[in-house]
């Protein structure tokens, strides 16, 4: 199984990588949207992909709507992390093809709830 | 500060008085961390002082304070996900089909905790089952904890509440923002009915049950109390009815008036159907 983790954050790349890596997942990375982008051409689909929304180059929200306007990418399960906790922020990211949305801090184990809502680990 | 042995078996047999829960050797940390608050907004320096205090005064509001911080409430939306899953796929569907006639559905949450467990079940409900807006639903949601009732009343949970478990999109449809916090709406709030209730004490009226969910709560107490209290919920449960436990909680070999049923990801309990002779 494999993960795709953009952060600009390198701290929050690899806590977010460790988490995953518990749980069986090769990670790779990206330190923005458009770094995202280049790494989804470069290593194909993966299983899922968390994304923080502020972050140079191109922002999460912009890096999701580039992957969900692109046919093949559409079905890959996508989450948000982010310290953004608006309900219309969460709104506008559901609205962009998230399908999850996941507030920072957080604790590995909600991180491993979120992974089992969306349905890329078993509860 | 250590509590002394004498004052841990005190407490102990307190909390199993009150709540059956048993405070078995090693859970020593667990009182001191739940009770140092206690003693502190009460104006007393340490435990033994606090222990001193609900001795002289058995039967005073510290007694209750004690006990509600002794029975933890560690709970989350959709907790386990896959009894929800199994709810939302098999048991509800197969239960509006036999209710045709009376369109009325009764559940009892009866380890309500801060109402995760009975939100939950109202949001998948409202979600998947359009029709049942119609049929009486009947929700009765129940806890030991005076506390606990409170706060499932207000239904008001924090970021770290809110981050556990619950889809995303369940979040912005059925929630309020109310500054850090956010609010379950207030019809999926007035849907429930909580009560406070004493699982070791009798209950009170209640109605046939369609669906009893009693999450993580048989796990602390002994056996012949687990098995007095699944006996009782087998005369609540309808015939058809479906019983929901903890994922470390069954009923094999200490009820066997009730039988497993693996059901989707989930164990679901049945009562066993009696052979006619
Ligand atoms: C761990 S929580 C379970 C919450 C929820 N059912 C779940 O599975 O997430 C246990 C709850 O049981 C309640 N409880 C403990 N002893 C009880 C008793 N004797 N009668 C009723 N409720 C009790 C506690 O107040 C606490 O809220």
């Amino acid at each position: 199984m494999r993960a795709l983790v953009i952060d600009d954050s390198a701290a929050m790349r690899n806590i977010i990588s460790r988490s995953l890596a518990t749980i069986g997942f090769d990670v790779v990375q990206a330190v923005h949207g458009r770094d995202g982008l280049d790494k989804l051409k470069a290593h194909g689909k993966p299983e899922v992909i968390l994304v923080d929304w502020n972050m140079p180059e191109m922002n999460g929200y912009e890096f999701i709507k580039a992957v969900r306007a692109i046919e093949e990418w559409r079905d890959i399960p996508l989450m948000m992390v982010t310290t953004e906790t608006e309900t219309s922020q969460v709104v506008r990211a559901l609205a962009a093809g998230a399908n999850e949305y996941l507030m920072k801090p957080f604790t590995p184990e909600m991180l491993g709830e979120k992974l089992a809502i969306l349905g890329v680990t078993m509860s | 500060m250590p509590i002394r042995p004498e004052d841990f078996s005190y407490v102990s047999k307190l909390v199993r008085e009150a709540s059956a829960i048993v405070l078995e050797a090693g859970k020593e940390y667990l009182v001191e961390l739940r009770l140092q608050p206690i003693a502190q907004q009460a104006g007393l320096a340490t435990l033994d002082k606090l222990v001193e205090k609900l001795k002289q005064d058995p039967t005073g509001p510290l007694h209750k304070r004690v006990i509600d911080a002794m029975t933890t409430n560690e709970t989350s939306f959709f907790r386990d996900l896959h009894p929800f899953e199994t709810l939302r796929k098999d048991v509800v569907p197969e239960l509006i089909r036999k209710r045709a006639d009376t369109r009325t559905l009764n559940f009892w949450c009866a380890a309500a905790s801060s109402g995760q467990e009975p939100f939950s079940t109202m949001m998948m409900l409202r979600e998947n089952f359009p029709e049942l807006a119609s049929w009486r639903v009947n929700y009765i949601a129940t806890d030991l904890s005076r506390d606990m009732l409170a706060r499932c009343r207000e239904g008001k949970y924090g970021q770290f509440e809110v981050s556990r478990g619950l889809p995303a999109q369940l979040l912005v449809k059925y929630f309020d923002r109310r500054g850090t916090e956010w609010q379950i709406k207030e019809d999926i709030r007035k849907a429930v009915d909580f009560r406070e209730l004493n699982l070791m004490k009798p209950w009170g009226p209640m109605p046939t049950m369609d669906i009893v969910f009693i999450r993580n709560v048989l796990i602390y107490f002994d056996v012949p109390t687990k098995r007095d209290i699944l006996l009782r919920i087998h005369r609540l449960l309808a015939p058809d009815g479906y019983l929901f436990l903890g994922g470390a909680e069954t009923t094999v070999n200490i009820c066997e008036e009730f039988e497993s049923q693996v059901i989707g990801r989930t164990t679901c309990y049945r009562p066993k159907q009696r052979v006619k002779v």
